[in-house]
């Protein structure tokens, strides 16, 4: 007799737990709270967007902005052209402990240049190939992507079979064709010419979603309210896509500037006087042995960049993806267990019984996690 | 089936086509082949301008001139570079060149990120899976060409200065030790006691291990030895049994040993007299034999169920016989360090061997292998996180389904559940993955191969798009586009073929 109420007790419990827990996660928030709030959950993926917003903010202020003849000078004693006298043989000033920048703190070249002002416009020149490639290739992968998804029949097969020519060409090897010969019109013209060609990915994904979301009620609701296509396509289905959008032009973004570095490093990238990080690093690996600073610094700078934006994308992936839990770790989990033990014995073994049908925590977690396998996602996988 | 593949066909000749109608005028317009000459002060400069329009029929607008070069092209002709040298030849020693570098490293990198893959999904949410997916983070985000020059540096410069004198430094010792004890501790997990008492066992076998090879300078003069051999043999056999069969199949672990007591017992005849004076084919007949016997080993003594047996023996043949070509090398290595050419710096940073070295099937094996090691590394850090990331991400998809419930419900050991019906089924999506970066090995890898000075297709490509020269741009792009297509195709059969939920029409 007694052990059935408890078991009853137990159900409600469990089921009220559930429901809450559920709804506190989500009550009364617009999407877009949502995916904010499990973004900045992800530990990793807001630091990386502060570090990034801080390198960001360091590299356009410090030695100022030179595009297409305006010049604004930044707070920055020295500019990446301006040459110097050497000090103490170029060696970096910069000391952690007591913390003092010095004059040089990345040190200088062999004619004495500044590296941390050089180093810094790099930074600007790939930060920007980054953007605007990234706005480029976004911006004609999700149209290509979504008239094919969405037109279907011809329009479908002409717009996939144009990708296809291009997913041909290897990117390095387009990118090397044309930035042997746009390279010398600058960092954006670059990023453009990236964009150009960086969109087959974004376009074969949204042309996928695409496809799926045109079937759902909800478009056919827009349509037979008399909607147009571009109403449903824009309104009504990319808002829906926007996950798949956003974290791929965030791996496209990380992408472009591994790209655009190991173009200029070839040779086919920026070109001299003007600068950026591939070239730097470029330009100085014979002078490792002697000046490894020159080597370092400009390093450092892409690898923490392309880093971060990597770990954004994971942060915005686990965001969009409504199958993202945040689960405990495996010893949390151990810990919970043993503090529920000194609950009544018999309570804890009827809920026992009635929940084993039910996903028990460490089913969830296994639940989690599970990405399915894109092949579209390594169809271009890092530079050799 | 078949209408499937032909029509694939005929749509990828089309593409293939455009694609490199396309490539042709953007190197056609990339810059002016005779830009050198424009530049040089020759006094036959105007008739060398003029051979060389001539050759290159460069004094046909680009759309046409592609249709000569396409006419070349089904002639089997890939036309002549700038300088006047057959396109074809150039392609020809590329190939091998790239062939040599990239099939290996590719080998290595996917069996290593598959397996981390594995262990890092199985121990999901551990220390070591957090460890795995930041570093593979990491290896996504690096530049090559930065990489390659680090490696140049610490890894042949350095590491030829110690090998002058290889004694390893006590600080060093500790911390390897300590390192590979945390390491050892992570992979196997358990509860607290187990995983100290990992921690201890391990730290202190490598402490052991290294402060032996340092103060017998081992690395000087590297030897495996008949004891360590034996047992690295038997320990093979005992491994690849459980791992292929489970230790319960007793005719597998019986025949396995019988495999490498056999490998122990050929180890004098093998190193004194039928590995001297080696040539290739006889070292490839010699590995067949080796996985042949060792399968026919099996298939004696496996009956009533031979196929697992003969696969578990043959691997454990292949293995063993592997360990004995080791350990020939090996003694050949201060042979090959100390000569002449050599002179002490064994590990290589440019080209892919040594001039004028000489010697023996076994110092051409260890120069070839000295001058590959670095780029090889290269490759592997790059191409490695990618296979890591998705083999985890697909056999924890696997890990999810309900067959699984159902073979463990069933009973199965965990050895069973993981290799037969968790890690056959995560394979299927990475075949895709796989036949894409099979079809990429002969694209070579563009920018290891310049920083390397290894000539090979990268290198080819990179050079002629310097100096403007369109036929062996376009050689490469042939070449490369075709494979990737092709291997495209053979991607998606494999897929239809593993996994019969899908088909193909």
């Amino acid at each position: 007799m007694n052990t059935t109420v408890t078991k009853e007790e137990s159900l409600d419990t469990q089921a009220l737990s559930e429901i809450s827990i559920e709804q506190k996660e989500t009550e009364g928030l617009s999407q877009g709270q949502i995916v904010r709030r499990r973004f900045f959950r992800h530990r990793a993926a807001l630091v990386s967007m502060i570090v990034l917003g801080f390198i960001i903010v360091l590299a356009f202020t410090s030695v100022g902005v030179s595009l297409w003849g305006l010049r604004i000078p930044g707070w920055w004693q020295y500019t990446w052209t301006e040459i110097p006298p050497k000090v103490n043989n170029g060696v970096p000033t910069l000391s952690l402990w007591p913390l003092q920048f010095g004059d040089h703190p990345f040190g200088q070249d062999e004619v004495g240049r500044d590296i941390f002002a050089v180093v810094m416009r790099g930074t600007q020149q790939s930060i920007m190939v980054m953007v605007i490639a990234g706005v480029v290739a976004t911006v004609i992968g999700v149209v290509i992507g979504a008239l094919a998804g969405y037109y279907r029949k011809w329009t479908d097969s002409v717009l996939m079979r144009f990708t296809d020519i291009i997913i041909t060409i290897p990117l390095i090897v387009i990118g090397s064709v044309l930035g042997n010969t746009f390279g010398n019109l600058g960092a954006a013209v670059l990023g453009v010419v990236i964009g150009l060609f960086a969109w087959t990915t974004m376009a074969r994904l949204v042309r996928g979603e695409f496809l799926t979301l045109r079937e759902r009620e909800f478009v056919d609701a827009a349509r037979v309210s008399g909607a147009r296509d571009r109403r449903i396509i824009f309104r009504h289905i990319l808002p829906n896509a926007v996950g798949v959008i956003v974290v791929n032009a965030t791996l496209l973004m990380a992408g472009a500037i591994l790209l655009e570095s190991a173009l200029s490093f070839l040779g086919f990238g920026v070109q001299a006087p003007d600068t950026s990080l591939g070239k730097i690093v470029s330009d100085n690996q014979a002078a490792f042995s002697t000046r490894p600073w020159l080597f370092w610094w400009p390093g450092i700078f892409i690898i923490v960049i392309a880093l971060c934006i990597n770990f954004i994308g994971d942060g915005l992936r686990d965001a969009f993806d409504p199958r993202q839990k945040k689960m405990p770790s495996e010893r949390a989990m151990a810990r919970a267990a043993r503090a529920k033990k000194p609950l009544s014995a018999t309570a804890i073994d009827e809920a026992a019984l009635t929940v084993s049908d039910a996903p028990d925590i460490t089913d969830l977690a296994r639940a989690t996690d599970n990405s399915p396998v894109d092949p579209d996602d390594v169809a271009r996988g890092p530079e050799r | 089936m078949a209408s499937f593949i032909i029509r694939r066909l005929i749509a990828s000749i089309f593409v293939l086509f455009a694609a490199t109608f396309l490539m042709y005028l953007l190197t056609a317009y990339s810059g002016d082949p005779l830009e050198d000459l424009r530049q040089s002060n020759a006094p036959n400069k105007a008739e060398l301008m003029e051979a060389r329009t001539k050759l290159l029929n460069l004094d046909v607008p680009p759309p046409l001139r592609y249709f000569l070069w396409l006419g070349g092209l089904f002639r089997g002709d890939f036309g002549i570079s700038i300088q006047g040298q057959p396109v074809n030849a150039l392609l020809g020693n590329a190939i091998t060149a790239t062939l040599t570098l990239v099939t290996t490293a590719t080998i290595v990198a996917i069996v290593l990120g598959i397996t981390v893959g594995i262990v890092s999904a199985l121990r999901q949410y551990t220390g070591f899976d957090y460890t795995v997916t930041l570093i593979s983070f990491l290896f996504f985000s690096l530049p090559i060409f930065w990489v390659a020059v680090l490696l140049k540096q610490y890894g042949a410069i350095q590491l030829n200065n110690w090998l002058g004198d290889p004694v390893i430094a006590i600080p060093v010792i500790i911390v390897v030790s300590i390192l590979s004890g945390l390491i050892w501790m992570s992979l196997v997990g358990g509860n607290w006691r187990r995983r100290l008492t990992v921690l201890g066992i391990a730290a202190v076998a490598t402490g052991a291990v290294l402060a032996y090879l340092s103060a017998t300078r081992w690395f000087a003069d590297p030897s495996i030895g008949i004891v360590v051999y034996s047992a690295l043999a038997l320990g093979t056999a005992v491994g690849v049994t459980a791992i292929s069969t489970g230790l319960r199949n007793r005719k597998a672990l019986y025949a396995s040993l019988i495999v490498a007591v056999l490998g122990i017992a050929l180890y004098f005849p093998m190193m004194n007299y039928i590995l001297n004076g080696m040539t290739l084919w006889f070292f490839v007949v010699l590995a067949v034999l080796a996985v042949v016997v060792s399968g026919a080993i099996g298939w004696f003594m496996g009956a009533p169920d031979r196929a697992p047996v003969v696969r578990t023996t043959a691997i454990v043949g292949f293995i063993v016989a592997g360990f004995i070509a080791l350990e020939k090398y090996m003694s050949y290595w201060q042979l090959y360090a100390n000569s002449s050419r050599v002179r002490g710096r064994p590990i290589a940073t440019v080209g892919a061997s040594t001039p004028g070295l000489g010697g023996n099937f076994w110092v051409q094996g260890i120069d070839l292998y000295t001058h590959l090691l670095l780029p090889t590394i290269a490759i592997i850090l790059i191409s490695f996180a990618s296979y890591t990331r998705y083999s985890r991400a697909s056999l924890l998809e696997v890990m999810n389904q309900d067959y699984i419930r159902t073979a463990r419900a069933k009973g199965l050991t965990q050895r069973t559940v993981i290799v037969r019906h968790a890690f056959r089924n995560a394979l299927i999506p990475i075949t895709t993955i796989i036949a894409f970066d099979v079809g990429a090995i002969v694209g070579g890898a563009v920018i290891t191969e310049t920083v390397f000075g290894w000539t090979g297709m990268g290198r080819l490509f990179v050079t002629a798009l310097g100096a403007h020269d369109p036929n062996p741009v376009m050689a490469f792009f042939v070449v490369t586009g075709t494979l990737a297509v092709i291997f495209n195709l053979i991607a998606d059969l494999v897929y239809a073929a593993l996994d019969p939920r899908i088909k193909v029409a």
